[in-house]
């Protein structure tokens, strides 16, 4: 304990706590003695205490209705009706079944190849601006930005963006491209590149500022040893970096994987998912919600769930947390 | 040298050019937001406001657009929802991290698993259970929500307190204080730092989420920012000066938290995401 710390709880009204101390060194003992039943009891209890609200919400709002889904998926309920008709794995044997539950999940790899082409990008601008840049700040301030704002904004901004005779519509009339416009969010085989690309654009600064925070905690060191052998800044890049940051790196691809499946705001603020950009979370949430089809909507709900904790828990296998052992 | 100095070339273009990528289209609908309907017609979208000063579009947004209520309701949700999720997270923290019980890894292993599920998946059965607590079409839904299934906060929280020293409650609770005495008088104040980042994360979450507010208070009167602006589509589809002018008014608010809070963001977002 050093006095800076006291100093600071002194401050805030809790003097005692210095002679608390004092006490600690004149009674090394104190601790070890005898406790009464009673005391035991509120020794185990106290945690507890702590943890009743926390704990009470998060089974209350999560791991009940989880409970929940696994139960509504095994009947035909709409979410309403008094009672829930058991219908046993009709509803896991159409999802299983159905070619448009495929179809939706197949939408998830432009997104994942999106999420690549993202985590790319996020590399290259945090290595450069690891070395040394001017205006560093402000370029990583500027690349970082897109990621806080609203989803519906972003929307907005790239339904303008890619309307017809809109902003991209216009940059590539200025450079002399116009005869490649053309329906952006109307043409079903070009819809989920454009909403892929949206995508990019919002989350990169994320996968940056990620990258940047462990290219950063690589020690100085190792660079300049790299330096003294003559190590290009290629080399440098594949032998120090890379290897350096590759937990961020694996976590960000598990992130990509159950973000890519779990897409969400972006059809559904921009196109409502028409046009062939319905995503499997917004059919899941469609079919709750609009066809009152609770069961079969809980058994999506449910697959996608199972596919997104496999996922993780496979990168926790592949990745070990290292700070595990410190604590 | 000559490699070097198209090296450091090539570096400080690829950076000429993120610049104008990110921050471009924002641009542009700034400049339509500033437009006449007849300006905006008439002109292509990449050409600047012939009046920087025109705020009609604004003026419709906000009186026309149910603006107002959108920020009071959000404003109302955020102050809320940020008060208990910080005692939560906090009280969730302490007793996680300062006692040793059974049950402890088990407990830490669901509010970690909590934090993997994709949250607009799980509505498909929560919304039973706050439409069964009769509070649909209520802000108490989203505020119940967002301070129940917060997880980050409290990440950020147990790192923090890892670094406070465990001799501060022993010396305290040789003094006579309780368990309840440290959290409150010790630990809660020297969490301070961690609160103001909680606060910082939890809040830009909580003032861009959409589809807890959409789903659960679909109410006129009740739209939050997200929600009010999402409403922009139906009555202005055709009208982009005023659904420009509400977009951006609701990115100017994250535009000032970003310029003077940005330290607390960097690091609370690095915290949160490397569970």
């Amino acid at each position: 304990m050093t006095d800076h710390h006291l100093g600071t709880s002194a401050n805030d009204g809790i003097s005692s706590v210095a002679v608390g101390r004092s006490l600690t060194r004149d009674r090394p003992t104190a601790r070890r003695r005898e406790m009464p039943s009673r005391l035991k009891f509120l020794k185990a209890v106290t945690p507890w205490a702590f943890l009743l609200l926390p704990l009470g919400l998060l089974i209350l709002l999560t791991y009940l209705p989880a409970a929940n889904l696994v139960y509504y998926s095994l009947t035909s309920w709409d979410g309403i009706d008094k009672t829930k008709e058991f219908i046993g794995l009709a509803n896991y044997h159409r999802m299983f079944t159905d070619p448009e539950m495929y179809r939706v999940l197949l939408v998830s790899v432009y997104y994942l190849v999106g999420a690549f082409v993202q985590m790319a990008i996020a590399l290259y601008f945090a290595t450069i601006l690891s070395s040394n840049v001017r205006f560093k700040n402000f370029f990583k301030g500027i690349i970082f930005f897109p990621y806080l704002i609203n989803g519906v904004a972003i929307g907005f901004v790239f339904l303008y963006l890619f309307r017809p005779g809109g902003t991209f519509d216009s940059v590539l009339g200025l450079v002399g491209l116009e005869s490649l416009s053309r329906q952006w969010l109307g043409d079903p085989s070009m819809v989920n590149i454009s909403l892929a690309g949206t995508s990019v654009w919002r989350y990169t600064g994320m996968n940056f500022v990620l990258f940047l925070g462990a290219i950063q905690s690589i020690p100085a060191e190792l660079y300049e040893a790299a330096e003294l052998d003559g190590a290009n800044h290629w080399r440098q890049f594949w032998n120090i970096i890379l290897p350096g940051i590759q937990r961020v790196v694996g976590l960000s691809f598990i992130l990509a994987i159950s973000g890519a499946l779990a897409v969400f705001e972006i059809p559904y603020v921009m196109t409502g998912g028409g046009n062939g950009s319905e995503t499997f979370v917004i059919k899941t949430v469609t079919m709750a919600f609009t066809h009152h089809k609770v069961g079969l909507a809980s058994t999506m709900a449910l697959v996608l769930l199972a596919i997104v904790l496999v996922v993780t828990w496979i990168q926790r296998k592949v990745f070990p947390d290292e700070r595990a052992e410190l604590t | 040298m000559i490699k070097q100095i198209t090296a450091s070339t090539a570096k400080y273009v690829s950076l000429a050019i993120a610049v104008p990528v990110s921050l471009f289209p924002l641009l542009v609908v700034l400049f339509a937001s500033l437009k006449t309907k007849e300006e905006y017609g008439r002109t292509s979208p990449l050409v600047p406001p012939e009046n920087w000063f025109n705020f009609s579009n604004f003026v419709t947004a906000f009186t026309r657009g149910d603006m107002v209520q959108g920020f009071v309701n959000t404003l109302i949700i955020l102050a809320f929802s940020l008060v208990g999720a910080i005692f939560l997270g906090t009280m969730a923290a302490y007793a996680l991290d300062r006692f040793v019980f059974r049950g402890r890894g088990v407990v830490y292993t669901l509010f970690l698993v909590a934090s993997l599920i994709p949250s607009v998946l799980m509505q498909v059965a929560t919304f039973q259970i706050v439409h069964a607590m009769g509070l649909f079409n209520t802000r108490q839904a989203a505020i119940l929500l967002f301070m129940g299934t917060d997880v980050v906060s409290i990440y950020i929280f147990l790192q923090f307190m890892a670094s406070i020293p465990i001799s501060l409650d022993e010396a305290a609770m040789l003094d006579g204080a309780n368990r309840w005495t440290i959290y409150w008088r010790i630990i809660l104040p020297l969490l301070k730092p961690a609160i103001a980042t909680a606060v910082i994360i939890k809040g830009i979450a909580i003032y861009n989420e959409f589809y807890i507010p959409f789903l659960y208070m679909p109410a006129r009167d009740l739209g939050v920012i997200a929600t009010s602006l999402y409403r922009f589509k139906g009555p202005y589809g055709a009208q982009w000066e005023i659904i420009a002018a509400g977009t951006i008014l609701v990115i100017v608010p994250t535009v000032l938290v970003f310029v003077f809070l940005q330290r607390y963001i960097y690091n609370g977002l690095t915290a949160g995401a490397v569970k």
